[in-house]
């Protein structure tokens, strides 16, 4: 069936006609998505629409997804759920999988990244949300993936670490320079994050937006607003207030 | 306005956690109360002849009579060999609980094969099959450990096979995310998953191993606790009888202490979750 995942890639991601039903539901009807190195590239798409459908397929999660899929095998996942094991202290969490001289000061220093250096003693119950996150995000980076999938990593947070989390994560993209998916259904989000956008409706990409804005972005920013309305628009979000 | 809203919040937290904990102990106090004075009724009523002595002799006799069994080591020979009993019922059992739990929990197939005849075997209870074991394994030893091993498989198989089932099939994932194989995710997510259904398991089997043991030693036995008491029954020594039942319940007590030390140190990490 798909062809799985593959190293020593130019493209982190090229996948074509993924395909995906579950019984009868056609979720995924030959879905195209290429993402070329460190680039950030945002998903978005209602709710069902069969986004983490597609990040599970790349991620080799899914043995049942059809289609041709190449996908670096440098990569790491961060889900929307921080999922540490809670018998494991943080620094274990982190360290999951490594092996090799060095592990525990790449470990140190993926934490002192996420601004978790004091933590890696600690059991993830003694965590809150945040950080939890954090961590997840941690260990991913420890182990330097040229390809980065997240699930709505910031869904379950707050608003105000939402926000943190985001800067944090441009933060991380601009040291490491990895490629990365990022689902999520928050517009703004998408904006301020990714260089391209992504909408997944009906099975395939329906619509694919080049964010031409610099860096550091804010919400604010004069070039936001009719691009947040083209989004929206597709997403058939009807806009109750007209700026 | 912040600090004012927190304040009166914290200041009767930290005042009121003496008092707490003082509550907590006069509790444990007050709990001792009753079991004591039961001890000292009887006690009296035994010195005072209200309850006969060839009935129920008085405990600090009971305790004269214990002395003086572990003096002469009659008291630890018959000890050791229940205990031998139990230990070689327990692994028996055990092994072969972990063995299919483990089997009937991870694969779908030792699922299908294992569990439905393991299911339908439950519905007997075990010491009903006394008569049919007594024909299949005759009288001897080999009797009282299967019988242990019986008691001990059931508990430890259920809990062993729905520990593994129970184990949050995204943890499972996100090691595979991690890049760990089959081996490491059993060993990383898999069994430190268990462990807690384990350890219930683990308590509720030797629970059962006691019981099998005592109900073992009643046929036909030369040695061991359940013999001194038949024995000591022939004889009306009543003191002998009881002291057999303090050294049964004793042996259950100090093995469900012993685990749950065990089991403390061993799941340090949920300590933090039950606090969070
Ligand atoms: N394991 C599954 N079994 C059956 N249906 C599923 C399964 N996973 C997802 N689906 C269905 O596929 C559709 C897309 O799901 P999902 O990819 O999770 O959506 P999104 O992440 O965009 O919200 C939904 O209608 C969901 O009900
Ligand atoms: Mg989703």
């Amino acid at each position: 069936m798909a062809s799985r995942t593959e190293g020593g890639l130019t493209t982190p991601v090229r996948a074509t006609g993924v395909r995906r039903a579950f019984g009868p539901a056609v979720v995924l009807d030959g879905a195209d998505l290429h993402i070329a190195p460190g680039e950030v590239v945002a998903l978005l798409g209602g709710s069902g629409s069969g986004k983490s459908t597609l990040l599970r397929a790349l991620a080799g999660l899914d043995a049942e997804a059809g289609g041709d899929i190449r996908v670096t095998r440098s990569q790491a996942v961060v889900f929307q759920e921080h999922r540490l094991l809670p018998w494991k202290r943080v620094d274990g969490n982190v360290a999951l999988g490594l092996s090799g001289p060095g592990v525990r000061e790449r470990v140190a220093a993926a934490l002192t990244e996420v601004g978790l250096g004091d933590r890696g003693r600690a059991w993830p119950a003694e965590l809150s949300g945040g950080q939890s996150q954090r961590v997840a995000f941690a260990r991913a980076l420890v182990r330097e993936p040229e390809l980065l999938l997240l699930d709505e990593p910031f869904g379950a947070l707050d608003a105000l670490t939402r926000l943190k989390m985001q800067e944090l994560f441009g933060r991380l993209h601009e040291r490491h320079r990895f490629a990365a998916l990022l689902v999520t259904h928050d517009v703004d989000e998408a904006l301020l994050l990714a260089d391209r956008v992504l909408v997944l409706d009906g099975g395939r990409i329906a619509q694919e937006l080049d964010v031409r804005l610099d860096r550091p972005r804010a919400p604010d920013d004069p070039g936001f607003a009719p691009l947040r309305r083209q989004l929206l628009d597709r997403l058939g979000v009807p806009l109750a207030r007209r700026a | 306005m912040t600090t004012l809203a927190e304040k009166p919040v914290e200041a009767p937290e930290a005042a009121a956690a003496a008092p707490a904990a003082r509550a907590r102990t006069r509790r444990r106090w007050q709990r001792a109360v009753s079991p004591v004075a039961l001890l000292a009724l009887w006690e009296a009523g035994a010195r005072a002849g209200v309850i006969p002595e060839e009935k129920l002799p008085a405990p600090s006799l009971v305790l004269q009579t214990g002395w003086r069994l572990a003096g002469d080591g009659t008291l630890g020979e018959h000890l050791a060999d229940s205990l031998t009993r139990a230990g070689i019922g327990l692994l028996i059992g055990g092994v072969l609980a972990l063995a299919l739990g483990a089997v009937a929990g991870l694969l779908r197939l030792g699922d299908d094969l294992v569990d439905p005849p393991v299911q339908m075997a439950r519905m007997l209870p075990h010491l009903a099959l006394l008569p049919l074991l007594i024909i299949w394994v005759g009288i001897g030893e080999e009797l009282k450990i299967t019988l242990v091993a019986l008691g001990v498989f059931f508990p430890l198989y259920f809990n062993v096979y729905a520990g593994i089932r129970d184990i949050d099939e995204r943890l499972v994932e996100a090691a595979r995310t991690c890049g760990l194989n089959p081996w490491q995710r059993l060993r990383h997510v898999v069994l430190p998953g268990a462990l807690p259904a384990l350890f219930l398991g683990l308590r509720l089997a030797i629970g059962a191993a006691w019981l099998s043991l005592v109900v073992g030693e009643q046929v036909n036995a030369d040695r061991g606790i359940g013999f001194l008491m038949m024995e000591a029954r022939e004889f009306s020594q009543t003191d002998v009888v009881v002291l057999g039942l303090f050294v049964y319940a004793l042996l259950g007590l100090l093995s469900d202490v012993l685990l749950r030390i065990v089991e403390r140190r061993t799941l340090t990490w949920r300590r933090g979750l039950k606090a969070a």
